[in-house]
């Protein structure tokens, strides 16, 4: 599904570069980091069971390693725009991800945002086996923060766009893994997010389903949306972000046009 | 054709945090249709593939009753009349605590791998363990009014107590389940240490015997187990038809109250944390 969305974002690229479609300059930051720091705490041995714990803490024996995933990040993202994020394995990219969705808050530092993330999550976590489509759609959109009105409004869209047709009402066992991957994709993307976050490859179903999601993402970011891209692909950020950062052991060593950030990247990374 | 969601954009500060405890409360009451989500999930999947489905409720602790009665009656001889009231009251209460505080605990790492990824507000997990326990025991309750109708007890003015005793054994088992989830997620064996708790726990107490058969010497060791004060305030107007103790009540409210506030405490200090654990 990468693939598919890289495609769809240099369609929208060249569409903007030929004036078709053009996209009003990016104004008002949707995103901002202030120096912030995520510390991990790591217990030197993996201290897994309460028995062990209680053992090792009358001991006084419970050491602990600490480490910064990000360390002094400071950045702003603007409405509208495509933003790559690259570096390393264990650079900080994927909690950099997770303090914008909220499911991580910052050790130090203040993270503000204005406007509702869709993740692209693992497609289907959430559904239950034993449940109907329907039912489904309806657990999973509340799981991502959508209201009963909400979802009854998407609802048609939603079957449409997941290709259920009949099958709404057959439980989820009974569908085969690409129904379920469709229906996941077409719950968590029903509602235009303000901001995307895609950072990790997706397949979703067969080749024309592949064209579907990318002409959706497409056209979230025709209507305005923000992109955030994480990938280990410089050239994948070169080719389709306006601005990119790039981490390195948690601090920020470059922020800047895309195609300035991935240059540095290549030679000194 | 753009659909944009109507609702405003949401803003997220992270430096902007009030009050933990309150903050927890306004999120749960925005994600109330999640609630509802879970909640008719679990009574739904529960069932799905049998015939009877949620009639399964009220069916099972009839059927447990006639067993239980055949069983102690007359193996065990203990000299109880309307001992399957006696027994079953008991019995609801301790398996709305039991399930409730074990499905906190894995409602909570069955959400683990979502906490991953999106932003839900983690006590969602133990209040719809308690949404599932109360409409669990809520249905189970026509059971006990047969059998008490079948037993010759009709009931009295006190049963309009009963729905208090129910908040209260509530807020003491949601605050019992919120620990232990916090527990669970740090070390995961608390899961199966609670189980052996549970088992010793649930002979501990007079549930399927009545106090006086325990020595009057060791009676007074029964006032340490805070269960027993709501199995007293839920069955006496039950059973007895009487008006709970005073004192009971007191004891009980007191324990529900503190409880709750040390649960709910302990959780959304540890909130935060989950996502690096579960």
């Amino acid at each position: 599904m990468r693939d598919a969305m890289i495609k769809g974002l240099e369609n929208a690229e060249e569409r903007r570069e030929t004036g078709e479609n053009r996209q009003p300059q990016p104004a008002a930051a949707v995103i901002r980091l202030e120096d912030v720091a995520v510390r991990y705490r790591v217990a030197h041995e993996q201290i897994r069971t309460l028995k062990e714990y209680a053992i090792r803490a009358l001991k006084r024996r419970v050491t602990y390693n600490e480490f910064y995933a990000l360390d002094g990040v400071s950045l702003e993202v603007y409405a509208g725009e495509v933003f790559g994020v690259v570096g390393r394995n264990g650079a900080g990219k994927s909690t950099l991800l997770r303090l914008i969705a909220q499911v991580m808050r910052p050790t130090r530092g203040r993270v503000w945002r204005k406007g509702r993330v869709a993740p692209l999550l693992e497609l289907g976590a959430g559904f239950h086996d034993e449940l109907t489509g329907r039912e489904n759609i309806f657990l999973n959109g509340a799981l991502i923060g959508y209201t009963r009105a909400e979802i009854l409004r998407l609802f048609d869209e939603i079957v449409e766009f997941a290709e259920l047709g009949n099958f709404i009402d057959t439980p989820l066992r009974n569908l085969s893994s690409g129904m379920t991957a469709r229906l996941g994709f077409a719950v968590a993307t029903a509602a235009h997010p303000d901001i995307l976050i895609v950072d990790e490859v997706l397949s979703v179903g067969d080749e024309r389903f592949k064209q579907k999601c990318t002409s959706r993402i497409e056209s979230f970011r025709r209507n305005g949306a923000t992109i955030l891209l994480v990938s280990h692909s410089a050239d994948l950020v070169k080719s389709i972000c306006n601005r990119a950062v790039w981490l390195e052991r948690g601090k920020v060593r470059a922020i800047d046009r895309a195609a300035e950030v991935v240059q540095m990247y290549e030679q000194q990374g | 054709m753009p659909f944009y969601m109507q609702s405003s954009p949401e803003i997220y500060d992270s430096s902007d945090r009030k009050l933990i405890l309150l903050d927890e409360v306004r999120e749960l009451v925005r994600y109330r249709d999640l609630l509802f989500q879970l909640i008719s999930r679990n009574l739904k999947t529960r069932y799905k593939r049998s015939v009877l489905g949620i009639v399964w409720t009220m069916v099972h602790p009839l059927m447990m009753m006639i067993v239980l009665t055949l069983a102690f009656s007359h193996v065990w001889r203990i000299e109880l009349p309307n001992f399957s009231v006696y027994v079953l009251s008991g019995l609801l209460l301790w398996n709305f605590f039991s399930q409730t505080t074990n499905s906190a605990m894995s409602e909570l790492l069955w959400g683990g791998r979502l906490l991953h990824r999106i932003y839900i507000p983690k006590g969602v997990f133990a209040v719809t363990a308690l949404g599932t326990g109360l409409v669990n025991l809520c249905l189970s309750l026509p059971a006990l009014f047969i059998i008490m109708l079948a037993n010759g007890l009709t009931p009295r003015a006190p049963i309009i107590f009963v729905p208090v005793a129910i908040l209260l054994v509530s807020m003491f088992t949601l605050g019992c389940g919120l620990l232990l989830s916090t527990l669970v997620v740090f070390f995961a064996d608390t899961y199966e240490m609670f189980q052996i708790v549970l088992l010793s726990w649930f002979y501990l107490q007079p549930i399927m015997y009545p106090i006086w058969i325990i020595p009057e010497s060791y009676r007074w060791l029964f006032a340490f187990n805070p269960m027993s004060y709501f199995l007293t305030i839920f069955r006496t107007p039950i059973y007895d038809g009487l008006w709970p103790p005073a004192q009971d009540v007191a004891i009980a409210a007191a324990l529900a109250v503190s409880v709750l506030t040390l649960g709910w405490w302990v959780f959304t200090r540890k909130a935060d944390q989950f996502a690096y654990y579960v």
